[in-house]
Formats: C-alpha cells, structure tokens, sequence
C-alpha cells in the first residue's frame, strides 16, 4: 500500500504536490508532470464542486473537482436535492478491496 | 511514404466460447487466407497482435502456428482501441518501407483484465465503464435535453443492422419498449443501451501499393490517420458532452485524407454505450451539437446504414482487442461493394472511429475505396 492508500485510510486525502510548479501532481506520481521535479505530499482542501452526478440503486455517485482542478468519483450521501456547481464537503475517505473511497456530503 | 491499402481479412463469430485466446487469433488468420487469393506466408513480413489478454509471445506464438516467420513479431495493447492502434502500427511499418505486408490479428476473451483500468484511482470505487459512461449521459441529457428514449433508438438501429452481420454476437431485433424496458444498470443506463463484451478475433492484412494486386483485384486505402490521447484517467475529460480525444483525432484524419466529414459514405463508430454513438456523430460532424439523437432517429426510421452498418459494438459485441479491426473489415468490405445486405450503396469512402477508456484516446482512419 502506498502513502496515498495508507492516508485515505486514515481519512486523510493528500495527493503530490510541487512545489517549483506550486501545484498539484494528479493522479499520484513521484515527480511532476510538468517540470519533472521531485513531487511532496500535501493534504487537500476537503471543499469540492459538484461537476455531474448519477445514481445506481437510490446511491448517489459524482465527479467532484477540488482544488487545482483536481477531479475524482466519490459517493454523495444526505442529498435531497443537487445542483451542478454547488459544494461539496469530503467527509470521508478511505481504501477498500484496492479501490479509493470518497463520500462527500452537500454544503447547503 | 508509400501508399498502403488493406488486401484481405479474417473474423470468427463473436460470442461467448471457451476457446483459448491462440485458438481465436490462429481462426481469424485461418479466414483471412481462406478468403485470399495468392497469399502465402513467405509474403508477410510481420506479424502484430493487438489484445489486452496477458498471455506472453503472442505475436510469435501464433506466428508459428500459421507458418510464418517474420521479420517482427510483436503485441499492441491500448485497452478498446489496441485493433486500431494495431493498424496504425502495420500502417507505419508499411509507409516507410519496413515491411510490404503486415498481418495484424486482434482478439479479446470476454474475462480479460482489460475491462476495468484499475490504476485509475480517480474513479474511486466506480471502476467499471457503466459510471463513466452514466456522467456522460446525464451531462448530455442537461445540456442537450436528450431522452433515454433518444439513447434507445441506438441500441434499436444496431441491433436491427447486426442482423444481417454474420459474426455477430446478437441477432435478434430489440424495439425501443424493449430497451427501454431491459434491466436498469443505473438511472440512465439500460443493459440493452450497452455493448456485450465477449470472445471472438479479427485479422487484416495491410500492404504496400507495389504487392497489394497480387493478394486482391479491389484493395482498399488508408488515406487518413488521426489519433490523440488526452490522458489516461477518466475524470481528465474536461467535457462531458463531447469527446476532445475523438475531435482531435478526426481532424488529423480528415487533414491527412484531405476529406470532410461530408465525404464520409459510411461509418464505423465506437457506441460502447448509446450515448458514446450520439456524441460521437456530434464531434465527428455528423451532425450539429446536440443533435445527433436526431441524426440517429432519422437513420432508424429511414433504415439508413450509413453509421455501423455491422451493428457497432452494441450489436456486434465487443471483445476489446479485436472491435477496432472489425470495424475496419466492415468498412474494407463495404468499400469493396461486398458487405451484402448490410451495404450501402455506392460507398466510396468510409472512416473508423475507435477509442479507449472513456474515449481518453481515439483513433480515427479514413479508408476509400
């Protein structure tokens, strides 16, 4: 597992960062995808916007960006209504059965 | 470079079979000389293979299963669009004087590893294609006000032309109730509205302008190439109501073929879901944003073949490592005057748009006759 996989674990969501580019490295990568420098970890804002959602069985499944336009699917649970755009908190994550969990909740 | 054409082709019917994936590709080879004429295995000159399967060597396996002992023997792997990419490939090696004949086969088993691209950690848990394909869906239903009725008459029109396809996976004809009515996957998302992944191979023989006329008295060009890859992780498409990967490699095609959309006869588009064909018409010029439920509408209640004739992938079925060459046979023998009751009358240009992993990479050829 690595540290990505471990800190989702944890509820904590970071993801690579450099900082000669000052932005994020998504997906995950030892260097940067741009200047090819070495990438650090840094925590993410927990805040999102909502980009599309569906659902499958009464769940609610989403693309949701936080910062640097960083885009991943998540789960919104407590949604008695949603409008594209709006935002999102991430209120949990975690790695199950080798696949990143994220369940984000609307901010009203 | 050189001008290369297609010369000859091979297909086994797609469906679900416990055949091994060596047995398929060495059955599409099997067709391909079956149906040529004065082909021997001296004259290829490499040999490529184009699946996501992990067995290892295949290439070279399954040239010495057909005898042939070439220059090159090697595998291509790009997920739904490793036949294209294939393609390309031979292409390349063609142009520059490489080879003269290039032998690509392509096969998938129904359980490949390919399905799912697990490294894609921006999809969470929603791993498999329904998901991506669902946000594609909705995003157009919002923008567009397409109905899941719209997305139907996809799935109808491709079941209706797969009919008339010998090799494929279905051959039964849906109504709209039907497909409307078939199991939900997701809110958006009926099982009829997808393509079937299944078992089955598809082999090309792709040639130079100098030896082609000994191998087929109606070769076939490829005139146009594009292809693009914007990334590999899904949540990189920007927009949802259209493909970038798809209009980048169209262009490029066209510019290459000098073509317009307008020229096309007849299309092989990659529908994995009804909503991909829609918006590929779209983005390929087809038809004006917004307005390629229409479009498809229209060649339903006309029973019009110009797009997927064969019955796409949702007729067709779909085992990744073959469908971008199956659509090539397609247009090869629609070219040739000799697709039978699936042709459209006069074709003389035809254009493949093939693509992976939520259309993150396409690939477009333009082919004529």
């Amino acid at each position: 597992m690595n540290k990505f996989e471990q800190e989702l674990k944890n509820n904590n969501f970071v993801c690579t960062f450099c900082t000669h580019c000052n932005k994020l490295v998504w997906p995950i990568s030892d260097f940067c995808n741009q200047c090819f420098g070495m990438a650090i970890w840094k925590k993410v804002n927990r805040t999102a916007k909502l980009i599309e959602f569906s659902r499958k069985d009464g769940e609610i499944f989403c693309i949701s960006e936080f910062e640097d336009g960083l885009r991943i699917m998540g789960n919104i649970i407590n949604a008695p209504n949603l409008q594209i755009g709006q935002s999102l908190n991430l209120v949990k994550c975690d790695y199950e059965n080798g696949h990143a969990v994220f369940i984000l909740e609307p901010i009203y | 470079m050189r001008k290369v054409g297609i010369a000859a082709s091979g297909l086994t019917e797609f469906s679900k079979n416990d055949l091994p994936i060596d047995t398929l590709m060495l059955s599409a080879v099997k067709s391909l000389f079956d149906e040529s004429q004065n082909l021997s295995q001296k004259d290829i000159d490499v040999v490529i293979t184009s699946t996501n399967d992990n067995n290892k060597y295949l290439a070279n396996i399954i040239s010495e299963l057909s005898g042939i002992s070439p220059k090159s023997a090697h595998a291509i792997e790009s997920l739904c669009n490793s036949g294209t990419s294939g393609i390309v490939s031979a292409y390349s090696y063609v142009a520059s004087g490489l080879a003269d004949s290039v032998l690509v086969i392509g096969a998938e088993k129904s359980n490949n590893p390919g399905l799912v691209l697990e490294w894609d950690k921006s999809r969470g848990q929603y791993t498999h294609p329904i998901y991506w394909s669902s946000m594609f869906t909705n995003a157009h239903m919002r923008k567009y006000g397409t109905t899941l009725e719209d997305i139907a008459y996809v799935s109808a029109k491709n079941h209706r032309n797969a009919i008339n396809n010998p090799y494929a996976f279905f051959k039964k004809e849906f109504t709209i109730d039907e497909i409307m009515k078939s199991k939900p996957l997701t809110e958006n998302l009926r099982l009829y509205d997808c393509s079937m992944p299944c078992d089955g191979a598809a082999a090309v023989l792709v040639s130079a302008e100098n030896t082609i006329k000994k191998f087929t008295d109606s070769p076939v060009w490829i005139s146009g190439i594009g292809q693009k890859s914007i990334s590999a992780g899904f949540t990189k498409n920007e927009e949802l109501t259209s493909m970038s990967s798809v209009i980048q490699s169209a262009s490029s095609a066209c510019q290459m073929a000098k073509k317009t959309i307008s020229d096309i006869d007849v299309a092989e588009l990659h529908d994995a879901f009804g909503i991909c064909e829609i918006i590929e018409l779209e983005d390929l010029g087809f038809a004006p944003k917004g307005k390629g439920s229409t479009y498809v509408k229209n060649l339903y209640d006309t029973d019009d073949k110009k797009i997927n004739p064969r019955g796409g992938l949702i007729g067709s079925g779909h085992p990744l490592g073959a469908t971008g060459i199956a659509q090539t046979i397609e247009i090869f023998q629609q070219l040739q005057g000799k697709a039978n009751k699936r042709q459209v009358e006069g074709a003389k240009t035809g254009l493949v748009q093939n693509m992976s992993a939520a259309a993150t990479s396409s690939t477009v050829l333009i082919l004529e006759s």
